[in-house]
């Protein structure tokens, strides 16, 4: 019996250790964001990396989807002769779901992984030891600049794949099913609303949080070798793709069904 | 001056510090030795703080390391890390210039990267390495970025971790003479860990080994070797047989 109830409580209780430790993590993270020094060059060379350079990874995700979209609901709605709801529909769920949510995973298994990667490589050369003796604080040097890039980087690129994913769905709907440009167009902005866009945005910001923050964890906490650092940039792509589809979840029977 | 008493440092059920003991004068050169996972890079991070030793105290100049304003006291430090430990995105001159661009009063960035190519001239790199990445490095060079970097605060007090491990006989030799000039010039205490004794021989005043998680000998390095005491006999020649195991 006792064995039994060990089995079950020793993986409770290390899933609640971890809980606490990311939590810790988080809030040293964010107690740090606003105290000084501030690293802009480090903050700069962040969005760059983080923001810039996932756009065309983002824009192909947003196109590909909004076109697939579009012909589905044009399947779907057929059924019951409502082909008309084609571009409201794509319009409404890029902004709100899809666009954040592949968004975010995209990033997270582009960004999450190489900032687990180079930190915990950092970690096992001991430049992060090296950082220490020169006085400058590893957590406000390398994962507040990076956890404040994403934050602030994703709802840009969310908002701009919403426009490409859009942009897909119109292409295939004016070229695949015989829509009218204008019509189109015209359906997409009479049914979207302002928070079906604000919502996706304040979702990205949440994920680019997350995915920072799981990738500089993981970095920070990586076991010795090239094995460990493997292991961290795993854990790193899991843990951010999990958390950002449970808190889109939450966030969502937030936002629309209060 | 540096004072350890009663340090102790486990790592789960790996006991790795026991109770050491030992004293670094103000100005003199420490070598520690001692076999692979002894507890040197352990002792000095428990010095630095990067550590925290779970019993025992470390005073510098008579006060607690643990209870000193942390940039105060790591701003007295300079430490070549065993690896060169050098920031792989930013360009040599900037690794070297780390310290001075930052803290309480940094210089401006012209001001820093002179001292910086000032610094590996005195290492014996050239001024174009400044704008190289560590990357595009050899080991030995590395070595020397990491050593001027080191330097570059003028710090009282220097940490060698294993400063010759990896370079081949000659470039040891070098990176020996490098750390013993720069050591008496500033002026500066210092401490190294190494396997190698022909750096020993180079850069000590004085030599402590530690084995079994206390210091078994300390002494200058003149009687090292008439030092009866059988470890340190066994490891400054080499032998396999002797009462440190061969097989740890």
């Amino acid at each position: 019996m006792t064995a039994v109830l060990g089995a079950i409580g020793r993986p409770v209780l290390q899933a609640l250790a971890a809980v606490g430790r990311v939590a810790l993590f988080a809030a040293q993270v964010l107690g740090h964001i606003l105290r000084p020094p501030f690293y802009l060059r480090e903050l700069g060379l962040a969005v760059l990396q983080i923001g810039w350079f996932s756009l065309p990874v983002v824009a192909l995700t947003a196109i590909f989807t909004g076109g697939a979209l579009a012909l589905q609901i044009y399947a779907g709605g057929s059924r019951f002769n409502a082909e008309t709801v084609v571009p409201s529909i794509v319009a409404i769920g890029i902004t709100r779901e899809l666009g954040p949510v592949l968004g975010g995973l995209m990033v997270a298994a582009r960004v999450a992984s190489s900032i687990a990667a180079e930190i915990g490589t950092m970690k096992v050369t001991e430049q992060i030891d090296a950082l220490v003796t020169l006085s400058t604080n590893p957590l406000k040097y390398l994962a507040v600049p990076r956890v404040l890039a994403a934050t602030l980087s994703m709802p840009v690129l969310v908002a701009v794949g919403d426009a490409i994913g859009i942009m897909g769905g119109w292409l295939v709907g004016i070229t695949r099913l015989d829509f009218n440009s204008a019509v189109y167009l015209k359906n997409t902005v009479d049914f979207l609303e302002g928070w079906d866009i604000g919502s996706g945005l304040v979702k990205g910001a949440v994920f680019g949080f997350i995915v920072a923050l799981m990738g500089c964890y993981h970095g920070m906490n990586s076991a010795r070798g090239a094995q460990g650092v493997g292991a961290a940039t795993k854990a790193a792509v899991v843990s951010a793709s999990v958390l950002i589809l449970a808190s889109n979840y939450v966030l969502t029977e937030v936002f629309f069904t209060s | 001056m540096i004072e350890l008493r009663g340090v102790h440092k486990r790592f789960g059920e790996n006991r790795v510090l026991q109770g050491v003991d030992l004293t670094v004068a103000s100005g003199t050169s420490m070598v520690i030795i001692g076999g692979s996972g002894t507890g040197k890079s352990v002792l000095l991070k428990c010095i630095l703080g990067l550590v925290r030793p779970d019993q025992g105290t470390i005073t510098l100049d008579g006060q607690d390391v643990t209870k000193a304003d942390r940039d105060a006291f790591l701003a007295r430090f300079g430490m070549l890390f065993q690896g060169g430990a050098l920031f792989d995105s930013l360009k040599v001159w900037e690794n070297v210039a780390f310290r001075l661009v930052r803290g309480a009063k940094p210089l401006p960035k012209a001001q820093a990267r002179e001292v910086a190519i000032e610094k590996l001239r005195r290492v014996g790199l050239k001024p174009e390495t400044a704008d190289q990445f560590p990357a595009e490095l050899s080991g030995g060079m590395q070595k020397r970025v990491g050593l001027a970097r080191a330097i570059a605060a003028n710090p009282e007090i220097i940490f060698f971790d294993e400063p010759t491990t990896g370079l081949d006989p000659i470039m040891a030799g070098v990176i020996n003479d490098l750390i013993r000039e720069i050591v008496t010039e500033m002026g500066a205490t210092a401490m190294t860990i190494t396997h190698d004794m022909s750096s020993v021989r180079a850069i000590a005043d004085n030599v402590a080994m530690l084995h079994g998680g206390v210091i078994r000998w300390t002494g200058p390095v003149s009687e090292m070797d008439a030092t009866p005491d059988p470890y340190v006999q066994q490891f400054i020649h080499g032998r396999a047989e002797g009462p440190i195991a061969s097989v740890r």
